[in-house]
């Protein structure tokens, strides 16, 4: 399962200079209240928790501070293949900047060892505009003072995140899903109230205790509540207005989400009898879709009664 | 201060749950664990509290479905902290101080192995200027480890000897996942990994839950012959920017230990999930020779995201119900590079 989210974050006067620096090829640092310089500039001051509010350009050469090989670097690293990530002090900064640092093995890189920024092909107000860092050599110190200070042009980064995760099934949930994928719904009982839970829970949410019978339910039932989607958004498939119901499955105890159709928005209502509409055979999968929606099944509605505790 | 006691934990780690990470398969046991050991059921309880993160489960509001495993029909008064469960412990501790509730249980879970548990971390860290890189936990601690070995403040064979006798310890801890004995030359033989870091220096990845029970006063004798009580609870923090303090002592942990009252403990579990971070809680806590150190193994053996840290607790709290230890302390750490500590102190025998 993959979780992807960009963050769009606004930045205060001090990193809106910082990234507008680092746009132009320069590294500024900040000037603390004794006199430091910080790079990346914090926004206040540690000890005296005044803002900061000067800034000084740095040198884009350092020296390797302490350093840690990467043998298997992780997607979104700044370079694919093994590299160290090092605390770098820029010449004419008191405190370490963290960064990765291009070398071909651990053997290439020691503390004490001269490195120089390699600038992005393209730089856009990011930390990232900082590819990383190589080996100096005994390359002269060239310095990073020829920015114009004037207003800041970045106020703001975007930071994609992507994560990927391996979703484990819970026992409970494997036997729902398995019974999807040959057109059974199994809902579960638990041991002590009694009550059928599809899909299936790992614990009764009233006991506190795993619902360990397993029940097949009908693919029909009542419409509890509903609402009609009159709004489109991004990724819709389907014409709205369309209706988006809870649906009580005869047997079961707690209602899920799903959709209707085969009817017009205006005609649904609270009580009516539905019933699965399945997606071909062959294309069954171990997944809830394998219903494609619930539709009218023509029979009288449910009397109020029937349901009223399941809303 | 209302005298408050651990009386009651229950553990489960392994490598990878094959379960879901809402963890409700091991919620449910520990849950059931916990009232057996008290003779309490879910209505003597008057509070709860848990720690564990959506970043880890891979879904938004994962401990609303753990809550599943407490059943909240009538409702329960529950509260939960996006961090080691050692700090649900704190509040759980103090809503217990207010005086509103006399028990009170606090569970831990993840399920680290669902992602890449040291890339998933680097979201801890500042959004800004240090997340874009995605630093992971293991190249952070390799700076932090390295900086010490080069300033002389620890060597490899002090790291190793921590290794050795971690894993040795856990020999005989059912929950323990890295365990068996080991000398320092059986580390030292392994290769660098992560240069200067070897495999055995970084905890391994680990799932798990635990759960543990807190009682005010004379409750906790109903629940526990000897129970455990808390003399000091203490936590602080510093700087999240890497740059803003030491990484190669502790002055978060060195506090919150003089604030807690470490002086005569025969015990301290604590929390380093690498294995130069115990070098360095245990010199910022000052520890005489003669303390015993993680007996239980620690987190080096099996370092259970939001439970490893209320898991020292728990193996403190043990030896305390067994006479094994009179006075112990136990510290959980959170946050990049021991950014964030937390120290607790217990005894067998009630505060003033």
């Amino acid at each position: 399962m993959k979780v992807e989210f960009d963050y769009t974050r606004s930045l205060g006067s001090v990193l809106s200079q910082f990234m507008s620096a680092l746009k132009q090829h320069s590294v500024l640092g900040g000037v603390l209240a004794d006199g430091r310089v910080v790079v990346p500039p914090p926004e206040f001051d540690p000890v005296t928790h005044d803002a900061i509010t000067e800034l000084v350009p740095v040198s884009d050469h350092g020296t390797v501070q302490s350093w840690s090989w990467v043998p298997e670097p992780v997607s979104q690293q700044p370079l694919t293949k093994p590299f160290a990530f090092a605390q770098i002090l820029l010449d004419g900064s008191d405190a370490p900047l963290l960064h990765a640092v291009d070398v071909d093995s651990a053997a290439d890189i020691s503390t004490g060892m001269r490195v120089r920024v390699r600038w992005a092909e393209e730089t856009i107000g990011s930390i990232r505009d900082i590819a990383c860092f190589e080996p100096a050599g005994d390359g002269e110190t060239t310095g990073s003072a020829s920015m114009d200070f004037g207003p800041p042009e970045v106020t703001g980064i975007i930071s994609p995140v992507n994560l990927a995760y391996d979703y484990a099934a819970s026992p409970e949930e494997t036997k729902f899903f398995r019974g999807l994928s040959e057109g059974k719904l199994f809902g579960q009982r638990c041991p002590v109230c009694k009550k059928v839970y599809i899909p299936p829970r790992g614990a009764c949410p009233v006991d506190g205790v795993p619902t360990a019978e397993e029940i097949e339910l009908p693919d029909r039932g009542t419409l509890t509540t509903y609402c009609v989607v009159n709004v489109p958004f991004k990724g819709q498939t389907i014409p709205i207005p369309y209706v988006s119901a809870y649906v009580l499955l005869d047997g079961a105890d707690i209602a899920f989400l799903h959709l209707i159709l085969d009817i017009d928005a205006a005609d649904v209502r609270m009580g009516m009898r539905v019933e699965a509409v399945w997606k071909p055979r062959e294309e069954w999968t171990t997944s809830l879709d394998n219903i494609k929606y619930f539709r009218p099944t023509g029979e009288p509605d449910a009397e109020y009664d029937t349901y009223k505790h399941h809303l | 201060m209302r005298d408050v006691a651990v009386v009651g934990f229950a553990q489960r780690q392994m490598k990878e749950l094959d379960g879901s990470p809402t963890c409700l398969e091991l919620l449910v046991p520990i849950l059931g664990e916990l009232y057996q050991q008290t003779g309490w059921t879910k209505s003597d309880i008057g509070f709860w509290c848990s720690g564990s993160s959506d970043y880890l489960a891979g879904r938004s509001f994962s401990f609303v479905s753990a809550v599943d495993a407490i059943g909240t029909l009538p409702p329960v008064m529950e509260s939960h902290v996006e961090m080691d469960a050692a700090w649900a412990l704190y509040e759980a501790w103090i809503k217990i101080q207010t005086g509103e509730v006399d028990t009170a249980v606090v569970y831990g879970f993840g399920k680290s192995s669902a992602g890449i548990l040291r890339r998933t971390l680097a979201l801890q860290l500042d959004p800004y200027t240090v997340q874009p890189l995605w630093p992971d936990t293991v190249s952070l601690a390799g700076i932090q480890a390295r900086e010490g070995l080069e300033k002389g403040l620890w060597d490899e064979a002090a790291m190793a000897e921590v290794v050795a006798r971690s894993m040795s310890d856990a020999a005989g801890n059912e929950w323990a996942i890295r365990k068996g004995a080991t000398s320092v030359e059986d580390v030292l033989a392994q290769a660098l990994y992560a240069d200067p870091l070897r495999r055995w220096d970084c905890a391994p990845v680990s799932d798990g839950a635990s759960g543990m029970v807190l009682a005010a006063g004379d409750k906790a004798f109903e629940a526990c012959e000897r129970p455990a009580w808390i003399t000091g609870f203490e936590h602080r923090i510093e700087p999240i920017a890497l740059n803003a303090r030491s990484l190669t002592t502790s002055t978060s942990t060195a506090s919150a230990g003089a604030a807690s009252g470490t002086a005569g403990v025969d015990l301290a579990e604590l929390h380093a999930p690498f294995s130069h971070q115990e070098l360095i809680l245990r010199a910022s806590l000052d520890l005489s020779d003669d303390v015993r150190i993680n007996p239980s193994g620690g987190a080096l053996t099996a370092n259970p995201m939001f439970s490893a840290g209320v898991n020292r607790i728990g193996e403190a709290a043990r030896q305390i119900w067994a006479g094994t230890s009179d006075k112990a302390l136990a510290h959980a750490t959170s946050g990049p590079a021991l950014q964030q500590n937390l120290v607790v102190t217990l005894d067998s025998q009630k505060g003033n």
